[in-house]
């Protein structure tokens, strides 16, 4: 390994106690995405709960605009490294979605446009620690970082947010999503610096 | 969404199959479309490199990376040929 | 491949900077020695890698800009204002610095002389850089092939080469032709305009001259120029594309 002069890449150091391990500071919003960027319209937009559940449920863009919505402030942690703290959202809580269907099973595979998954546990969709987000910064979230809505499990590694999400679908097994098949960490919590398997 | 092309990626399947894999002839798993490697498209999706079909986005190759070892997911080619000399 | 003189697998080498050049206000051509360099062909391309003292690391891939014939491997960096790894290029490399390159690497978008033309190559803004080293390839190796250019930029100022393009212009085999986008000098003649397929239709090879045609520039460049000849006529299989992505600023 050959250190380049001067060369310090775009990071800039915060209080450590903020990051988790490994993580630096970025004050823009990288753009990364495993596809091109789907742009569903709204009135052919809806959300679905289903799999095992007492109830499956599917929402209109308009009904679940009509859901309570919170704003929120939490910092976010990619598995790339880059963490940006203190991003302020809207959203719906996802208690309040599962609330609606209840679930009979562990686990979620969170579906989305485009093809892509990510599987989380139901706990940790519960407890205000989830939401369906959609705005980003006080503005309506762009379809590049997600819109019109992504998922918002800021406690987990940001592919666990998974951008353009449609559905959650409550499986009895731990089925690995798009990144977790390929190596990534199954629960990936970067405070414990769970990037890959076996970390 | 930035997308590039199989070109971009050259370092890094010669890399891992040892010659230059940009001019191999590719069959598309789900449309069937045939085309070259270096036409495909590719975005950096973070956590690895996401190959795509350019007429259906069908995944045709994942690429991630850790401690030092490539994990290479190439089911989505209904064919992959190997390396010729395109001239 | 028979080309490569090193044995193995690729390998990341140390190369030295001999020399840094503004092309543009945006544009920086940095020129590398590298040791045991074991030759390129026109339109491939190198993998950089920089690494912080910490030992994090950042990894690009860039066109070489200079001919096999040339004495050193020069690539023309753009900078991209939110990028990481081109500012530095652009801005803080010096001459006598080293950083780390493996290849040349990508048989696709290369052409050698054996190949024959006609040719046509099509560049948006700094997709140039590897039709340059073709067009360099061409000089040095005095073919004869005819050669169309067409190099798309959003102004004279931000157009690469321009005083190379325009003694090539002034050589037989060579038939330059330049669209400025958004900003023309007062007494400009070229075209004025995004490549449409109009302008594709005057300033291409007929279709049944079976050009072989090189598009570089952004993803989205790319598609509209590509579409435009096949949709003229042209063999898709004689076409030949790079894209570099896009800044969401077309050339």
């Amino acid at each position: 390994m050959a250190v380049t002069r001067g060369f310090q890449g775009r990071r800039s150091t915060a209080e450590s106690s903020q990051l988790p391990p490994g993580q630096y500071l970025t004050r823009d919003f990288p753009v990364l995405s495993a596809g091109p960027t789907p742009y569903t319209p709204l009135e052919s937009w809806d959300f679905t709960v289903r799999g095992a559940v007492d109830t499956p449920v599917t929402w209109s863009w308009e009904e679940f605009r009509s859901l309570p919505a919170e704003s929120f402030t939490v910092d976010i942690h990619c598995v790339t490294k880059w963490s940006k703290l203190d991003t302020s959202w809207r959203g719906v809580s996802v208690d309040a979605l599962l609330g609606a269907a209840s679930p009979r099973a562990e686990y979620v595979t969170a579906f989305c446009d485009g093809g892509y998954t990510t599987n989380l546990p139901v706990a940790d969709l519960r407890g205000g620690q989830a939401w369906v987000v959609f705005e980003y910064d006080g503005n309506p979230l762009p379809p590049v970082h997600g819109g019109p809505a992504r998922l918002l499990v800021p406690h987990l590694y940001f592919w666990k947010s998974a951008k353009w999400v449609r559905g959650l679908e409550i499986r009895a097994d731990d089925e690995p999503g798009f990144w977790e098949m390929y190596g990534y960490h199954n629960y990936g919590d970067p405070w414990r610096e769970q990037r890959y398997q076996g970390d | 969404m930035t997308r590039y092309d199989g070109n971009a990626i050259a370092g890094t399947l010669e890399d891992i199959f040892g010659g230059d894999l940009t001019t191999a002839a590719c069959v598309c798993g789900q449309c069937g479309q045939s085309g070259v490697v270096a036409e495909i498209a590719i975005y950096f999706g973070g956590p690895g490199i996401v190959a795509r079909c350019p007429y259906c986005d069908h995944v045709l190759l994942v690429i991630t990376r850790h401690s030092g070892m490539y994990c290479v997911d190439v089911t989505g080619f209904a064919q992959l040929s190997t390396p010729s000399a395109l001239a | 491949m028979a080309r490569t003189a090193i044995p193995g697998r690729l390998t990341w080498q140390q190369a030295t900077v001999v020399e840094t050049r503004f092309d543009t206000p945006q544009v920086k051509s940095i020129a590398l020695t590298v040791p045991g360099w074991s030759g390129h062909r026109a339109g491939q391309h190198v993998d950089v890698r920089l690494t912080a003292p910490d030992g994090y690391q950042a990894e690009r891939s860039y066109s070489i800009a200079s001919a096999p014939e040339d004495g050193y491997v020069v690539l023309s960096v753009e900078r991209l204002d939110d990028g990481e790894v081109s500012p530095f290029l652009v801005d803080e490399l010096r001459t006598g610095d080293e950083l780390e390159l493996r290849g040349p690497v990508g048989g696709y978008f290369v052409w050698d002389e054996p190949l024959g033309g006609p040719l046509f190559l099509v560049a948006g803004g700094s997709g140039l850089a590897p039709l340059r080293a073709m067009m360099r390839h061409h000089r040095a190796t005095r073919s004869e092939v005819p050669v169309r250019a067409l190099c798309s930029a959003r102004s004279l100022e931000a157009l690469l080469y321009r005083e190379e393009l325009m003694e090539l212009a002034a050589c037989d085999p060579f038939d330059i032709s330049i669209t400025l986008t958004r900003v023309q000098p007062s007494a400009w003649r070229g075209y004025r305009r995004r490549i449409d397929s109009d302008l594709l239709a005057e300033v291409a090879w007929p279709p049944a001259d079976r050009s072989l045609t090189y598009i570089c520039g952004p993803t989205a460049f790319v598609e509209t120029a590509a579409a435009g000849l096949v949709g003229l006529g042209h063999d898709p299989a004689r076409i030949r594309t790079e894209r570099f992505g896009g800044t969401g600023v077309q050339p």
